[in-house]
């Protein structure tokens, strides 16, 4: 296991943009009525955002990354770290942070590049930022998460269509003396297959076939360049592997588990989540949920959850917070770190 | 681990269907409620109150609720 720590390293702020649009799953009709309910109220999702055409997860997390740094009021010649985590890049060339790093009017002595992961993608790239910014003392990082996950999925497809949503985050990182991350990461890539998008990379290219539909069963209709989900395998990727992450991280940084005022999960299952609360042991109310009203926004639910759910206590009190994120890859990884009093934007809708 | 119990706790997973519908020789798969989200229920359920790991294959291997009781205690 990847246990380590990073000091010197502060959360600063945080921002999120989501678009206006919202879809309503309690309308979702390739399911029926009854089944729109239990779903609702096992995944726990009754409301999608959903971006409109032409509108990227860099345009989202642009928006966010603005907004922020207004609040933060820093100045831009001082950002010397970019990232970008996202599985829906403007481009498959160029990397779509050096099109940020322009939009956003950053120095030219600003490293930016993307990361390719999904639902762990906020707790690695909180790791990849920490990392850049220990050689950089007084450095400043921004790292922005995003995804528009509904462009990549069949609305004839059950078992992706009512889970996903799009937004964009930009959180601030910056070096501090007094402050450190800890992580523990993980990677199994012998069931790379459970969430995949099989065609238009260069292992299948985009053919005349990838566009074809295939019913694999009543109410799962997609083609190869839309999103795949075994959702059963994932549930039990997520009961075997999340609790043991997290308490191998807390014991092996010698963290007590009722220190930590809230742990924050990427928001994939409410079903899922509450079974992992349960393992741990944890009282509900250290467990926020932003599910209902924002779905499966793929790496970016972390910050998102934060941002909507705990926004008063981020912004006024000390607190102790248990990230954790989990999905395609499979990749999976938590943190745990001490934030005060930081800059936390209003939500911003398009 | 009872067959009894285990039947219960498999009926209290369904919404829809009427508890005195689940018998050891109900086969599951044939009500009209069975579906993808029920797969997940069971999963969770098995998982919290028997501390054991199903799949969805174990599932589709089951017909009845008995036998899926004796693949939940042979794990």
């Amino acid at each position: 296991m990847a246990v380590f720590s990073i000091p010197n390293i502060k959360l600063s702020g945080l921002s999120a943009c989501v678009p206006k649009h919202t879809e309503d799953n309690k309308n979702f009709s390739l399911i029926s009525e009854e089944d729109r309910e239990t779903f609702i109220n096992t995944v726990g999702i009754r409301y999608r955002r959903v971006a409109a055409d032409g509108v990227t997860a860099s345009d989202l997390c642009f928006t966010a990354a603005e907004k922020l740094l207004n609040d933060l009021n820093w100045n831009r010649e001082e950002i010397k770290v970019l990232v970008f985590v996202t599985q829906t890049p403007d481009y498959l060339i160029p990397n779509t942070s050096s099109l940020l790093q322009e939009k956003l009017k950053l120095s030219k002595n600003c490293l930016a590049f993307d990361v390719n992961l999904g639902c762990s993608g906020y707790v690695y790239g909180l790791s990849i930022v920490s990392s850049l910014l220990q050689n950089m003392p007084g450095g400043k990082a921004l790292l922005l998460v995003g995804d528009i996950s509904t462009r990549t999925i069949s609305m004839k497809d059950k078992s992706t269509a009512p889970l996903f949503s799009d937004a964009g985050t930009a959180t601030a990182v910056e070096f501090s003396s007094s402050h450190q991350i800890h992580f523990n990461l993980q990677t199994d890539g012998k069931e790379f297959d459970d969430i995949i998008i099989s065609d238009g990379g260069y292992r299948n290219p985009v053919s005349k076939n990838s566009f074809t539909e295939t019913e694999y069963e009543k109410g799962i209709v997609r083609n190869n360049l839309q999103m795949k989900l075994d959702g059963a395998k994932i549930f039990n990727f997520a009961l075997r592997e999340i609790a043991p992450n997290i308490n191998t991280l807390l014991t092996e940084k010698q963290i007590e588990k009722s220190t930590i005022d809230y742990f924050v999960f990427h928001q994939a299952n409410k079903l899922m989540i509450e079974s992992v609360r349960k393992k741990l042991k944890v009282e509900p109310e250290k467990v926020p949920y932003s599910l209902y009203d924002f779905g499966n926004t793929s790496s970016a639910t972390v910050p998102l959850t934060m941002l909507v759910k705990l926004r008063e206590q981020l912004v006024s009190q000390k607190l102790n917070l248990l990230l954790s994120g989990f999905g395609v890859g499979l990749s999976w990884g938590s943190c745990y770190l001490e934030t005060e009093k930081i800059i936390c934007s209003e939500l911003i809708e398009i | 681990m009872l067959l009894e119990e285990f039947v219960e706790k498999f009926a209290d997973c369904f919404n829809q269907t009427s508890a005195a519908a689940f018998k050891p020789e109900t086969e599951f798969k044939k009500l009209s409620e069975w579906g993808s989200m029920l797969v997940l229920i069971v999963i969770a359920m098995v998982d919290a109150d028997y501390e054991k790991v199903i799949t969805a294959e174990d599932l589709k291997s089951a017909v009845t609720v008995e036998q899926l009781f004796e693949i939940v205690k042979s794990k």
